[in-house]
């Protein structure tokens, strides 16, 4: 490989990874503030934050809400892109374009638009609110991966089913979802991790329970603190190590 | 029961669900919305009307339209320079980079994001406040006297938002390359095209929908962005989210910030039209 | 433009296997040479190697007299028409043709010109401004064609070019093939698996096998005086008589020992060869002919095809006298 090509991969690589690398090193900071010079390594702040009610609480919030949400989600859109795969219905088309919308949408005026029809109805934000939001945007996403997995082979399989005398609540769920695993499979994992991350649909429909990503938020009112840091390395090492499995994982099947 | 009304039967069954969601939690909110947009506040109370006050606000306060004008700004910057940097990247993973190394490597420049999206903010805050790396550095090595002023500007909001796009469109452009078909760059080799050749010639113009793509997602995340502008941006200059969320903030004024919202959906539409003819959206 | 080319003992490696050995060739200036041989003989891999897009691990190319070691494609005077055409989807037809010349800076308005007309040369006059996407297989083979002749080169390569298209349109696209190499005059290397096809539009036919060239010759003479025994079989059904001193399970027919090789259409009712009585296993109409399946008397376990005239259909169970000529002994 050409010189140049190595210099600009290794610029751009550092680049990408220059805030990341100051986040870890400064979580160990022996310090008040996690800023240069490093002082000291010390887990001080890991155990603060592990042990630290609100974290704990608005973390299993956070994977409780990202997995309900992305199993609704896809069940929804499993569903949906089912039907239309299968059912030629009238205005098909439209039908995808009305199910696909809510992905070109900015999340913030979903977040607005939930926000001014629950005050309307008097319903509180809390964390199902948010989490109705959340299967808002993922739902989109679900019915877009599986309706382009569904192809001519799994739909034969799924008429020899019926030949067979299959209901279609067996055709769907001893067929068709076992032939789709891999689509589904990368559906579910998707939405958890836009469920997981996503902050502003969270910050507007929640009030007393939240998710991490709201409370890391109200950490940051309080000041820059080796804190965030931990809870950000934390959450940057548990979700990383989470792709590198699935991607070896998947390498291996490949392979 | 024909077996044709059976099926239909069936389909809108099983459709049912997500379009009721969709509808409930979707169109119906969007609707209420754009409805909000032409409400009254009157004190702390929201009175429906069928007033268009709060777009004549926007389009003619300063304040407003200059957040208008800073979010167009910031996010065209972004697009570009974030794609002018993300092309190489990719096209290096692609085509010089080993086959054996290319997923990793692509990973590896996609990694960051799985740090959370408000902690890699965050993270840009400490890289470039008064204390951050970048100003130790600097003044370390005595290129300035005082600490810069980079945190809590525009230019630490493109940054941040650059860092975070660049990885993305080195996902979407790589995926555009690898879809070529190797047989073009060969024939074009072949026909006596060098290197720059083939990719001005054939690889650029045939990748270029994918960069669009790639451009238009940009445009349309960086432009809807209320963190990073938050975090790092200062509180001089407001983009447009930064305003909406002001407004539904302080005086609960929900009309004023649909319209707003309103506003920005007319632009991202704009965005759309204006792309649509290279636009591939299915190829996400 | 024209030239000769000469491959000296070239061999070719990948990893462990070894997919050329010792190849040595020499083609003529302007000659049409077929590289036939069935899948995996190395065919494609030498085709590559003369346009440069890897390089033998041992032995030379020369083209026109010149080495190539080291030379890439885009510097070599050869051309290629790939198997999958590789024509440019977002240019215009006239675009993707002009494309080596514009590589070459040669002037838009003589570029243009030159591209007219090696389209109107394809059979696709006027289209210059057509998109690829609009035309048929057929019509997009051409385009490569004229692509690939644009630039004059001195050798021009055809890898399985005509493979992608019906039996009707790849007859007729032979017959053009064949029309323009003699027009233009230039080198035609052209790669198949098909035997009909080389036998077709060949000069020269090489028949290759586990990356050897088992015989090479004018498409009468490999088919009629082949080398070897594979040669014999992959150029067309042949029957196989055991031969030792003369003898063989039918009795003496020609002096020799080895493998005594008879076309189906050379064995029929009258011949030098006399093979004496055999059933009629099985006949079928095949409209040019009728195939035939015999069985000796004197070897019931043989079977031989044999291709009868039109008219004759024989009931199976009959008892017919054969005759054979042109036989060919191979080791």
């Amino acid at each position: 490989m050409r010189p140049l090509a190595w210099a600009y991969l290794a610029a751009a690589y550092a680049f990408i990874f220059l805030p990341v690398v100051v986040l870890v090193a400064f979580s160990f900071q022996d310090g008040r503030l996690p800023v240069p010079p490093l002082k000291g390594l010390t887990l001080d702040w890991y155990a603060k934050v592990l042990a630290d009610r609100a974290v704990r609480a608005a973390l299993w919030n956070s994977v409780v809400v990202a997995v309900l949400t992305s199993l609704v989600a896809l069940v929804l859109g499993f569903l949906a892109a089912h039907a239309l795969a299968r059912v030629r219905l009238p205005g098909s088309a439209a039908l995808r374009v009305l199910l696909i919308a809510p992905m070109t949408v900015s999340y913030l005026i979903i977040a607005l638009g939930l926000l001014a029809v629950f005050n309307a109805a008097g319903i509180r934000p809390s964390l199902v609110t948010a989490g109705i939001g959340h299967v808002v945007i993922n739902l989109p996403l679900c019915f877009a991966i599986c309706f382009a997995a569904m192809g001519d082979q799994q739909k034969a399989a799924e008429r020899a089913a019926r030949d067979l005398g299959a209901s279609e609540a067996r055709v769907l769920w001893l067929v068709s979802a076992p032939m789709l695993a891999p689509a589904l499979a990368a559906a579910f994992f998707l939405s958890l991790t836009f469920s997981w991350d996503e902050f502003i649909i969270a910050f507007l429909l929640t009030r007393f329970d939240v998710t991490l990503p709201v409370e890391i938020w109200s950490m940051l009112r309080s000041g820059l603190s080796p804190a965030i840091n931990a809870v950000g390395a934390l959450v940057f090492l548990v979700s990383a190590a989470a792709v590198m499995l699935a991607e070896l994982l998947l390498a291996r099947r490949r392979a | 029961m024909s077996l044709s009304a059976r099926e239909a039967r069936l389909g809108w069954g099983l459709l049912a669900p997500a379009l009721a969601w969709t509808f409930a939690f979707f169109v119906l909110p969007f609707a209420a919305m754009v409805a909000l947009s032409f409400a009254r506040m009157e004190g702390r109370t929201i009175v429906p009307a069928a007033d268009p006050g709060n777009y004549l606000r926007i389009l003619t306060e300063p304040a407003m339209r200059g957040a208008l004008v800073n979010s167009l700004e910031i996010t065209l910057v972004v697009t570009l320079v974030s794609a002018v940097l993300a092309y190489p990247l990719a096209a290096i993973i692609a085509f010089r980079v080993p086959r054996r190394w290319q997923r990793l490597a692509l990973l590896a420049a996609v990694l960051p994001f799985w740090t959370s999206y408000v902690v890699r903010s965050y993270a840009w805050l400490l890289v470039l406040g008064q204390n951050g790396i970048v100003n130790r550095l600097l003044t370390g090595l005595n290129i300035v006297a005082e600490p810069l002023e980079i945190a809590s500007t525009r230019a630490a909001t493109i940054i941040g938002f650059v860092h975070f796009f660049v990885m993305l469109l080195t996902l979407t452009i790589y995926a555009s390359l690898v879809q070529l078909p190797p047989s073009y760059a060969r024939a074009a080799a072949d026909l006596g095209a060098g290197r720059w050749a083939t990719f001005r010639h054939v690889i650029l113009p045939l990748t270029l929908p994918g960069v669009v793509t790639g451009a238009f997602l940009t445009f349309v995340l960086c432009i809807g962005d209320y963190i990073t502008p938050q975090i790092l941006g200062g509180n001089t200059e407001l983009t447009l989210p930064q305003l909406i969320m002001l407004q539904l903030g302080r005086s609960g004024n929900f009309p004023l910030a649909s319209a707003l919202s309103v506003v920005l959906m007319i632009v991202v539409s704009l965005a759309y039209a204006a792309s649509a003819r290279w636009l591939r959206l299915d190829r996400i | 433009m024209t030239a000769g080319l000469t491959i000296e003992g070239v061999s070719q490696r990948f990893g462990a296997t070894e997919v050329l050995h010792d190849v040595s060739l020499a083609i003529a200036a302007g000659e049409f040479v077929v590289l036939l041989g069935p899948s995996g003989c190395g065919k494609t891999t030498l085709l590559n190697l003369i346009a440069g897009f890897a390089e033998p691990s041992r032995g030379r190319i020369l083209i026109g007299g010149r080495d190539m070691a080291g030379i890439p494609p885009r510097d070599r005077p050869t051309t290629t028409v790939f198997q999958d055409y590789a024509l440019f989807p977002h240019m215009t037809l006239g675009d993707n043709v002009a494309f080596g010349l514009r590589m070459r800076g040669v002037g838009r308005a003589e570029r243009r010109a030159r591209a007219a007309a090696m389209l109107e040369l394809v059979g696709l006059a006027g289209r210059d401004g057509a998109r690829p996407h609009e035309l048929s297989g057929g019509q997009r083979q051409r385009v490569a064609l004229a692509r690939a002749l644009a630039v004059e080169p001195e050798v021009l390569l055809l890898d399985e070019p005509l493979g992608a298209l019906d039996l009707k349109l790849r007859r007729a696209m032979q017959e053009e093939l064949k029309a323009i190499q003699r027009r233009v005059g230039t080198t035609f290397v052209h790669v198949t698996h098909d035997q009909e096809e080389a036998m077709a539009i060949a000069d020269r036919v090489v028949v290759m096998n586990a990356g050897r060239i088992e015989d090479e010759g004018p498409p009468r003479q490999v088919y009629l005086r082949p080398r070897t025994l594979f040669s014999a079989g992959f150029m067309g059904e042949v029957n196989r008589i055991p031969l030792d001193g003369g003898l063989s399970p039918l009795g003496a027919l020609v002096p020799g020992n080895g493998t005594l090789c008879l076309r189906p259409e050379a064995i029929g009712t009258e011949g030098p060869v006399a093979l004496g009585p055999a059933r009629v296993v099985e006949a079928a109409f095949f409209g040019t002919h009728v195939r035939a399946r015999f069985a000796p008397l004197a070897a019931p376990a043989m079977q031989l095809v044999v291709y009868l005239p039109q008219t004759a259909l024989p009931e199976p169970g009959a008892v017919m006298d054969l005759f054979a000529r042109d036989p060919v002994i191979l080791p």
